[in-house]
């Protein structure tokens, strides 16, 4: 078996130090140095996106916070300003139709009084055409030429029974 | 055991070792072999793959770039996994000894290929230097309190008296054990690999084919074994660290 000759130990143990020094020399100075330098500029990069991702997030909240406060005041400004303008709209409202009722209200009275006072006219009319047409008939039926008051009072004894 | 070389048939002919360029120090054989040239492919390819990978260095890996930092992350998974942030400092060893018997592994199997992990001084050299470094961290951190490491902790004194020599031939067999273990699984596979093949020529074409899948069931296996074994070394020496850096 060729491993057991000693004669070429040296000469192996002699070259396995040498290349594996060189091999060493190589690794530690080349490889390990370039390959971490690469990882670590990796997983920097990696950690900067990552942390500007959060920071970006949290000003999306903030911003999506500062929309939805600023939705919400909007919408109760709107609200209150809707119940403003309803409340004045039905205080001119009430102010109208209260004016118009009074106006209607002093209109129906005033006809009403102009009716009352005609009605009273018309009776007062009737009475004394009545008196007058009582007279007539008197003389043209009984050639009598009654008095005044007699007639009056005979008519209005009349109209109130026949009222 | 040497003498297998003249028909060129016997599976073990694989392992022999060539000089291509002879040289001496006194006299001391530094010859460079095969063996070296293979060590050579190893740190030149993965100093190759490296180099490409981060020459752009971009955000978004390519794909040599994307191997090289699954490579770095894997091993700088397990070292971290396994000794904590204390022990990244060994990180830069324990990543050249994975890419180190990773290639040396896989460079094996290719055609004309060798493989010096299949070489018993290889990985007795590299598991002695590991055994030592980490006794070595071990007495460094931790001066004389190290050899609680072999009192398993909440055992009673009469059963530690028992354990704690165990505890300690344990720890004394960490080199053998992790060098036997690549060494094996790398002679073994290729011994296989090599006693099929020449089933495949002495079939004949027609019966040689049975052995044919074989031989290619077995180097997909063997592929699988080469970087397993690799990861297999590399995690004992986290684990080995572990036991320096934290004690139990």
């Amino acid at each position: 078996m060729p491993q057991f000759d000693p004669s070429t130990f040296s000469s192996q143990l002699f070259w396995l130090l040498v290349m594996f020094v060189a091999l060493y020399w190589v690794i530690s100075k080349i490889a390990v140095p370039r390959i971490g330098e690469v990882l670590e500029q990796r997983a920097r990069v990696i950690q900067d996106d990552l942390d500007r991702a959060t920071q970006l997030k949290a000003e999306t909240d903030a911003a999506v916070a500062a929309y939805d406060k600023a939705m919400a005041d909007a919408r109760g400004q709107a609200y209150e300003h809707m119940r403003a303008m309803q409340a004045e709209l039905k205080a001119v409202t009430d102010q109208r139709t209260a004016a118009v009722t009074a106006d209607v209200n002093a209109q129906i009275a005033a006809a009403e009084t102009r009716i009352g006072a005609a009605k009273t006219a018309a009776l007062d009319s009737i009475k004394s055409v009545a008196a007058e047409t009582a007279r007539d008939v008197v003389a043209k039926l009984a050639g009598l030429s009654p008095d005044a008051g007699s007639v009056d009072a005979a008519v209005a004894t009349a109209l109130k029974d026949a009222r | 055991m040497a003498e297998h070389a003249e028909g060129g048939h016997s599976p073990m002919e694989q392992f022999q070792i060539e000089p291509l360029v002879s040289l001496h120090i006194g006299n001391t054989d530094i010859s460079y072999t095969n063996s070296a040239l293979f060590m050579t492919f190893a740190v030149v390819l993965t100093a190759v793959l490296f180099w490409a990978a981060t020459r752009h260095r971009t955000m978004v890996p390519g794909r040599l770039q994307a191997t090289a930092e699954m490579l770095y992350e894997f091993v700088a998974g397990m070292v971290k996994d396994n000794t904590g942030l204390e022990g990244m400092r060994y990180f830069p060893f324990v990543f050249t000894l994975f890419m180190f018997i990773l290639f040396g592994n896989i460079l094996g199997l290719m055609p004309y290929g060798f493989t010096f992990t299949s070489h018993i001084i290889v990985t007795a050299a590299m598991a002695v230097f590991i055994f030592l470094g980490v006794t070595f961290i071990g007495f460094w951190r931790h001066g004389l309190h190290f050899f609680s490491l072999f009192v398993p902790p909440g055992a009673p004194l009469g059963i530690a008296i028992i354990l704690a020599p165990l505890e300690l031939f344990s720890y004394l067999i960490r080199p053998l054990s992790m060098s036997l273990r690549l060494f094996a699984n790398m002679l073994a596979g290729h011994v296989l690999l090599k006693v099929l093949a020449g089933f495949i020529i002495s079939l004949g074409v027609i019966f040689g084919l049975v052995p044919f899948m074989a031989v290619f069931a077995v180097t997909l296996l063997e592929i699988m074994v080469a970087v397993i074994q690799a990861y297999v070394f590399a995690l004992l020496t986290c684990l080995y660290l572990n036991d320096a850096i934290h004690l139990h």
